[in-house]
Order: C-alpha cells, then structure tokens, then sequence
C-alpha cells in the first residue's frame, strides 16, 4: 500500500491537539479570568457558559494522548518520561478545575470560595503546565537508543517558562472574547476592557516566539527564510497580523467577531508551530547527538495505524457533527438560571 | 533503573487507578440506572420516576466529573511512568484506547451536556436520547478499556519483531481468552455496586424514619438487582476462574494459596483462611473443605493443578496479597447474595420497608460492592506479577527512566490532591444522598433557590 498513514496520523494528531487548544483553551480561560470578576453571580454565569461542553474540549486532550500512543508509541514513550513533571502539573490542575465545576455548584455558601480559588489555581497550573510543556518540547530531547537520556529537570529553561506565561495570556484572551459572546451587561463589557491588553500580550509573545526560536534552532530558521519556502510562507504572518487588528477593531461593539478572529488567530500561530516542526515527532535537542526523531522513525506497525486509522476517518466526522449540535444547542448568552441541573 | 524507583512507579500506578476504577464504576450502574428511570418515566408518567431521576443524576453529575479527571490522569500515566511498556505494546494498547475516545469518551461528553442541562432547551425524547446515548458510552468504554487489560493478561493475535509488539490480528487481540469473562464480571460488578449504593441510600432514609414512595421505589428496585445480578455474578466469576486456570496458572495457585499436590488422589481442597507465606512456599494455619477446590476448577473430585511452587520463584505473584484479596471478594459476594435473598424473602413478606435488622444490614453493604471491585482488580493485577503483559514483558521492564526524586515528588502531590480533591467531592455526594429524593431545594446555586416541591404525591 502506498498510503502514508504516519503523515496522515502526524496531522490527525495536529489537527486534534489545535481542537484541543483552541477549545479547552477558552475554557481554561474563563477559570484565568475568575479573579478579575466580583460577585457570585457573574461566576455562576461564567461557570454556566461553559459547563454544558468543557468535558467534550478536554476529550480532545485525551485523544491526543491514546492516538500518539497508537500511531507512535516511541514519541509517547519518550516525550512523556520527558516532560514527566511538567505533565504531572497539568494533570493536578485539571483535577482541581474539573472537579470544582459540579463541587462548586454543590458546595454551601461558605465554603464555595474555595472552589472559586480551586477552579482558578487549576487553570492557571494548568495552562502555565501545558505552556511549559509545549516550550520545552520545542526546545528539543535528548533520545539515546530510543529511551530518554536528559535529567527530571531539563524542561526548565527560560523559553519554556516564557512559552507558560505566553499560552496562560493566549487562554485568557479566548476566554475573554467567548465571554463577550456569551454574556451581556456588565460582565461584557469588563470582558471587552480585559481583551486589549490580552491582544497586545498575545502580539508580543507571537514576536518573541518567532524570532527565538528560528534564532535557537538553526533548522527551524531554514524552514522558514530559505528561498522558496519564505514565499509561501509569508502570508501566515501577515494573515495573522490582520486578523489581529481587525479583532481590535471589534472589541468595542463586537459580539462573536472577537472570539472569531482570536480563534483565526491561535489557529495560525499553531501552523505555524507546526511547519516549525514538520516532520519530526521528537525534536531535536541542542547540541546534542543523536538528532531528534521524525514521524517515520517512530511509527508503529502499518497494522496498528491502519487499524486505527479506519476508525478515526469514520468516526470523527460523526463526533464533530453532534459535539457541533450540543454547542448549538447552548448557543446564545447565558444567564445564571442556566447553572443549576 | 533503581528498586525505589519502580516501588515507587507501582504505589503511584496503582493508587491513581484504584481511585478511578470507583468513578467509572458508578456512572456505568448510574448511566444505566438514570436511562431506565427516565425510560419508565416516559412510558408511565409516574412522577416519582422524574423525581429519583433528578435525584440521583446530580449524584451522576459529580461522580461523572471525578472519572473524567482521574481518566485523564491514567491516559498520560502509561507514558509518564511505564514507557517501556508504551513503547513495547502501545502498537496494540494504543489503537484500542484510541478506539475507545472516538467511540466512548466523545460520545459521553458529548451527550452529557444535554442530559445535565438540557431539560428546558430539547424535547423529552431528544432527552431521553441524550441519557441512552450517555449510557451506552459508559458500556461501550468498559468494553475497550477490558480488550485492553485482558490482552495484558492473555495476550493474543501477535507476534514479536525486534523486541515489540506487531499486532497480527485484531479480532483476535480484542476477543482475546480472558475478554469475555472479565467485560460480563466487571460490567456486573458496576451494577451491583450502584444497587448497593442505592439500596443502602434508600435503606437509611427509612432507618431515620423518612418513609415516601420515592425511596421505597429505590429499595425496591435494589433487592430486585442484587437478586437478579448476585447470582450471575457468582456464576460469572466462576466461569472466570476456571478460564484463568487455563491461561495465567500460577495466578489461581496464588489466589487458592495451593502450593504443591498431594499424594494422588488427595485432591485439592478449597481453602476458607490461612496465611500464605512466600518465604516458607506453604500456608500456615490452613482451614479448607476437602476436594471442594478441586470440584470447583477441575469439575472433577481428585483433579489436580499445578501448585504454586512449580514455577519458577522469579515467575510467582505475592500469594498472601492475592489470597486475601479473592477471599475479600468472594466472601462480599456471598454476603450480597444474602442481603437479595432476605430483601426478596421480606418484601414478600411485606416487612421489606419496616425490617429494621435488614434495613441495617443493608446500610452496612452500601460500600461493599465497590470493596468487592477494588478487591477483585488487585486479584487480577497483583495475580499478573511479576508481569506487566503475562509472559511476555515484566514489570520491572515496563518503567520508565525516572529517579526516586520525580517520582517522590508526584506520588506526594498526588495523594494529596487526591485525598482533598476527591475525598471533599465523595463526601459531597454523600451529603446530596443523605437529603434525599424528596429534598428538593436547590443546592446548586447561591443565587437561585428553588421552593421544595410539594409533598402530595409522597408517602402511602
Ligand atoms: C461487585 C464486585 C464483585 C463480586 C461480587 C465478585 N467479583 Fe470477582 N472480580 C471483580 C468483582 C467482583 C472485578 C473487580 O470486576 C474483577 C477484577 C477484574 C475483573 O475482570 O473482575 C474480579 C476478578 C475475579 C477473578 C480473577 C480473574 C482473573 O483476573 O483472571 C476471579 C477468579 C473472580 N473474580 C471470581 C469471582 C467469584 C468466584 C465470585 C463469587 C462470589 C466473585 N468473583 C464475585
Ligand atoms: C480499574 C481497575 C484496576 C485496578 C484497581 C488495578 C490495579 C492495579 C494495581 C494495584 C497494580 C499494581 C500491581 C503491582 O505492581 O504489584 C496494577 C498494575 C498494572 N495495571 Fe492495573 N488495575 C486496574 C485496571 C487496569 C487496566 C484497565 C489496565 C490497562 C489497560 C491496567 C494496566 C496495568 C499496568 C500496565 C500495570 C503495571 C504497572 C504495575 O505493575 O504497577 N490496569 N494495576
Ligand atoms: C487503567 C486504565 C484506564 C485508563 C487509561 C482509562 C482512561 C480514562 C480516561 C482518559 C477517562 C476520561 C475520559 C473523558 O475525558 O471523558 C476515563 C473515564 C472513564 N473510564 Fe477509564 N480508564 C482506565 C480504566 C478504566 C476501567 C477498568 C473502566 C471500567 C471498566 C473504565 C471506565 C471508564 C468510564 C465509564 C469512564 C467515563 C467517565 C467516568 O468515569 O465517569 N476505565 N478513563
């Protein structure tokens, strides 16, 4: 058979990990904004927006997880023993949050202020885990023999405590513009004030990233200024950037515009991850030999991505078509009735 | 790597499994149990059948929540801590567990939103559907996640190539020996623990003297399972056995604290306690019934099997943990299969909602199923050592290359998150079971209070 199924898997797994971010991304973002918000009810109807779906955003952080073990076993042996602390951080945090969305609804009046603290610290680690995750990811591992060869503590640079700070600021914003859209009143209109400051944060970390990283990582940089590659290119930065202005043009009297654009947005900056990294699956580290792994490398058996593969092109259309109804279904702006079940 | 290390590996594997294994547990008994009450709801209108459903699918709500987390948890684990393992059957674990998101976990998560939320946005069937599909995911995840560990203990359908798993064939892989017997057991396992649960719920209601159709219904509905289910399971489990006797011996030898055989013609006995001591390679304090552990796996009054000290000391689970742990089960089964036949025998009697004795009793059992469950996996799993897949790769090969230091810290982190986490969301759905169907203020927001509903259609 001449189908590629290690690239097709390669973008399956991208495509699923951008569902990912982009979608638990705003909802981890409404936990961010918690502190930034007064009164119980305003929470109440931040928790609601967003309480119906964030179980199926996070399933996508699930697949992403089973579908690396199937289509390449070796990455998620060894990115995961990597990044073993970072991981472990992220999962603390999204117990935290996901516990505190029904603990909270359940808890009395005296103690729910606790699980508003849970709810944020949760996100907040969480996000902040993931960033660094990413970062460090980036970053490169050092694989001998095809076992990780680097030390507990190798995830800890300045990049990716940069990169934790920078995708903590990039959750926040999908949280604030989805508010905008979800809600009305006084609650809007605070969110409409958070999300300048998120825009120009999210511009300058997107900056930063693209001028560290091509700086760090000679190959990353020939990616992208070689001759007929920076040609092709070119518009996905400038595309962003225009999306980035027309989402500042509609935060005043926007309603899903915002959230639109911040979703073109986030989705480009990935692409662009993505063709950074293109085809390797382990990336590799700095000054370090051997290099890093690409996807054919650490594929398993054609028997076990094919097998999976039949399933994931069935049935994902299927998943995308009713998750898309239970969104519709939720659609429209929330008021704090909708909360309790 | 070092012998903290993968000491420390296992207590941290074992631990974060064991507290998800009681969330899924329950929201396989409560998905279905939610999907037949809005079913009979449906059909009959009874009221009381609305009202348990809401009642208890705030219950379903928050155990829901834990699984999903400590789901996720165990997702990660197999690549944070056993990449030896990952690396050398992820070629056939992955596909199944990818399998099980696309089918289960999505559709769960998908439906779930509408089945919470969505009494006032979508129609009564559409709702109805929601729950149904809600219930099905929970069947159709214990399902992939079982192919998944039984071919960890029976392995089939492959072959090995350079020192990894190639799968060879997949009918074979999913339907492998083991796979039908554990889905029936742990399926029952679930419901009998959520009758549990519910009986136990109901049976303390009328204990503080809180008598109304709606527990009564509970009650019912309860025995009527565990009458039902009881048996099957016993049966189940024995089949079960006779089929691990086959495939993974040295297990049952452990779990019958059966070291050598006798003379011919001694059989083997079936053992009611003792003290399995590994060192020594006997049982001390050996009380059993003659033959009967022979009659029981062999079908026959002097057959023999294989004593644990024909393996290989290298290739033989800790016997008095797995000794202990089967006895643990099977001594709650029996138990439940008392409290069915007494509930069934009073409620004939029309004593079941005033027996007061029994009412106890079944308070005392609402735990056990869960007990029973926990119990029956460390059999299974601590029957599987020294191997992580049976024959094929040991444990200790599995882990991955941490130091004690990383490990320390994230087994710490997490008994304590879990302890605060789970420990405040368990005793929340214990404190939402203790108000009762009939109390129907909203606990759920500050905001809003709902006024209780009118008691007209409560009590005789
Ligand atoms: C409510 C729970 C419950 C009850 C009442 C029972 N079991 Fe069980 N048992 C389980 C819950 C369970 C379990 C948690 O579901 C296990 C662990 C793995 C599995 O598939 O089922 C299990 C495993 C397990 C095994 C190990 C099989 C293997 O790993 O290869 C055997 C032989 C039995 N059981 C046999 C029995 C018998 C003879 C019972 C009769 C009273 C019984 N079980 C009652
Ligand atoms: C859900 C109920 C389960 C419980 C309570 C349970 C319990 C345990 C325990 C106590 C151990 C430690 C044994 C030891 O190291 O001495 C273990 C090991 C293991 N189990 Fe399970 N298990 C369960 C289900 C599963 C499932 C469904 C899988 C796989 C799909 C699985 C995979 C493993 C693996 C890979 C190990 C090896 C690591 C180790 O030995 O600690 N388990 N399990
Ligand atoms: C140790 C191996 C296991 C792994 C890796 C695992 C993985 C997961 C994950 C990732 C989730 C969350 C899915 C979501 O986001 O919706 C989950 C939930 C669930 N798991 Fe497990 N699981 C394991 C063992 C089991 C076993 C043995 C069963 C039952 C037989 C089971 C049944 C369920 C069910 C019904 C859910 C639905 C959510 C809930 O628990 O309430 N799992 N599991």
């Amino acid at each position: 058979m001449g189908i590629d199924t290690a690239a097709i898997w390669a973008v399956i797994i991208l495509v699923g990990v951008m569902l990912y971010v982009i979608a638990d991304g705003f909802d981890l973002g409404v936990g961010l904004l918690f502190p930034f918000v007064n009164g119980e009810k305003d929470r109440d109807r931040m928790m609601a927006s967003v309480a119906p779906i964030w179980d199926g955003n996070e399933t996508w952080l699930v697949l992403g997880g089973a579908a690396l073990m199937a289509a390449f076993p070796l990455a998620y042996a060894v990115v995961l023993s990597a990044l073993y602390l970072p991981i472990v951080f992220m999962l603390i945090g999204l117990i935290l949050r996901g516990v505190a969305f029904e603990a909270r609804a359940k808890s009395s009046d005296a103690s729910r202020h606790l699980w508003n603290k849970a709810f944020f610290a949760g996100s907040l680690l969480a996000s902040f885990s993931q960033g660094v995750t990413l970062g460090s990811y980036l970053n490169g591992i050092r694989v001998v023999d095809g076992q990780f060869a680097g030390t507990a503590w190798d995830w800890i640079s300045p990049f990716s405590l940069f990169c934790g700070v920078a995708l903590s600021a990039t959750y926040a914003l999908l949280g604030s513009t989805w508010l905008i859209m979800k809600t009305d009143g006084l609650l809007q209109s605070l969110m409409r004030r958070l999300t300048y400051p998120l825009v120009i944060m999210l511009l300058v970390f997107m900056l930063v990233v693209s001028i560290w990283t091509p700086l760090g990582h000679p190959a990353i940089a020939e990616r992208w200024f070689s001759l007929p590659n920076l040609y092709w290119l070119a518009p996905l930065p400038i595309v962003t950037l225009l999306a980035c202005v027309w989402l500042l043009c509609s935060v005043k009297q926007g309603e899903a515009t915002p959230f639109l654009m911040t979703l073109v947005v986030v989705m480009l900056g990935f692409i662009g991850l993505g063709i950074s990294l293109w085809p390797n699956v382990i990336p590799p580290a700095l000054n370090f030999w051997p290099p890093g792994i690409d996807i054919w490398e650490a594929s398993s058996p054609v028997a076990s991505q094919g097998f999976a593969l039949v399933g994931a092109l069935v049935i994902i259309p299927i998943i995308l078509m009713y998750s898309a109804w239970s969104y519709y279904v939720f659609r429209g702006k929330v008021s704090a009735e909708d909360a309790y079940h | 790597m070092q012998e903290t290390a993968l000491l420390l590996a296992r207590i941290q594997f074992g631990f974060t499994v064991s507290f998800h294994i009681i969330f899924p547990a329950i929201t396989i008994g409560l998905a279905s149990y939610l999907a037949v009450l809005e079913g009979c709801w449906l059909r009959s209108r009874n009221p009381v059948f609305k009202q348990l459903y809401q009642f208890w699918s705030r219950i379903f709500a928050l155990n829901f929540g834990m699984g999903v987390v400590s789901g996720l948890v165990m997702a990660y684990e197999f690549g944070t801590n056993w990449s030896g393992f990952s690396a050398f059957a992820g070629s056939i674990t992955g596909p199944l567990l990818t399998y099980e998101v696309l089918t289960a976990f999505f559709l769960e998560a998908g439906f779930l939103g509408v089945m919470l939320f969505g009494w006032s946005k979508v129609g009564e069937k559409l709702h109805f559907f929601a729950t149904l599909m809600v219930a099905i995911g929970t069947l159709i995840s214990a399902t992939w996640i079982l192919a998944s560990n039984s071919w960890m203990q029976t392995p089939a359908g492959y072959e090995i190539v350079d020192g990894k798993v190639i799968p060879t064939d997949w009918l074979a892989i999913i339907f492998n020996p083991s796979f039908p017997y554990r889905l029936v057991h742990m399926g029952l396992a679930a419901f009998l623990s959520t009758a549990l649960m519910v009986g136990a719920s109901a049976a303390w209601h009328l204990l503080k003297g809180r008598d109304s159709a709606a527990i009564r219904t509970m009650l019912m509905m309860a025995i009527g399972m565990l009458m039902v289910v009881t048996p099957l399971q016993i049966i189940a489990g024995d089949a079960h056995g006779i089929n691990t006797l086959e495939h993974q011996p040295a297990k049952v030898a452990a779990m019958e604290g059966h070291w050598r055989n006798e003379s011919a013609g001694e059989g083997v006995p079936l053992l009611l306690f003792g003290w399995p001591d590994n060192e020594a390679e006997t049982t001390h304090f050996a009380f059993g019934i003659p033959h009967l552990g022979s009659l029981i796996l062999t079908h026959s009054w002097d057959g023999t099997f294989k004593g644990l000290s024909e393996f290989p000391a290298d290739e033989r689970p800790n016997a008095t943990a797995v000794f202990w742990s089967f006895r643990v089960m099977v001594g709650l089964g029996t138990l439940m299969l008392l409290l069915g036949v007494w509930g069934v025998w009073a409620w004939w009697r029309r004593t079941l909602f005033s027996n007061r004795r029994l009412l106890r009793f079944a308070l005392l059992m609402g735990p056990t199923g869960l007990i029973a469950l926990l119990a029956g996996w460390f059999t299974t799993e601590l029957g599987r050592q020294p191997w992580v897949v049976y024959g094929l790769l040991k444990t200790a090969d599995a882990a991955s290359p941490h130091q004690a230091l990383e490990l320390t810290i994230s087994l710490v982190l997490f008994v304590i998150v879990y302890g605060l986490i789970f420990g405040t969301g368990i005793r929340y759905m214990l404190r939402l079971i203790a108000q009762g169907p009939d109390h129907n203020i909203e606990t759920t927001l500050s905001t809003v209070r709902q006024a209780p509903l009118s008691n007209t259609e409560q009590g005789e």
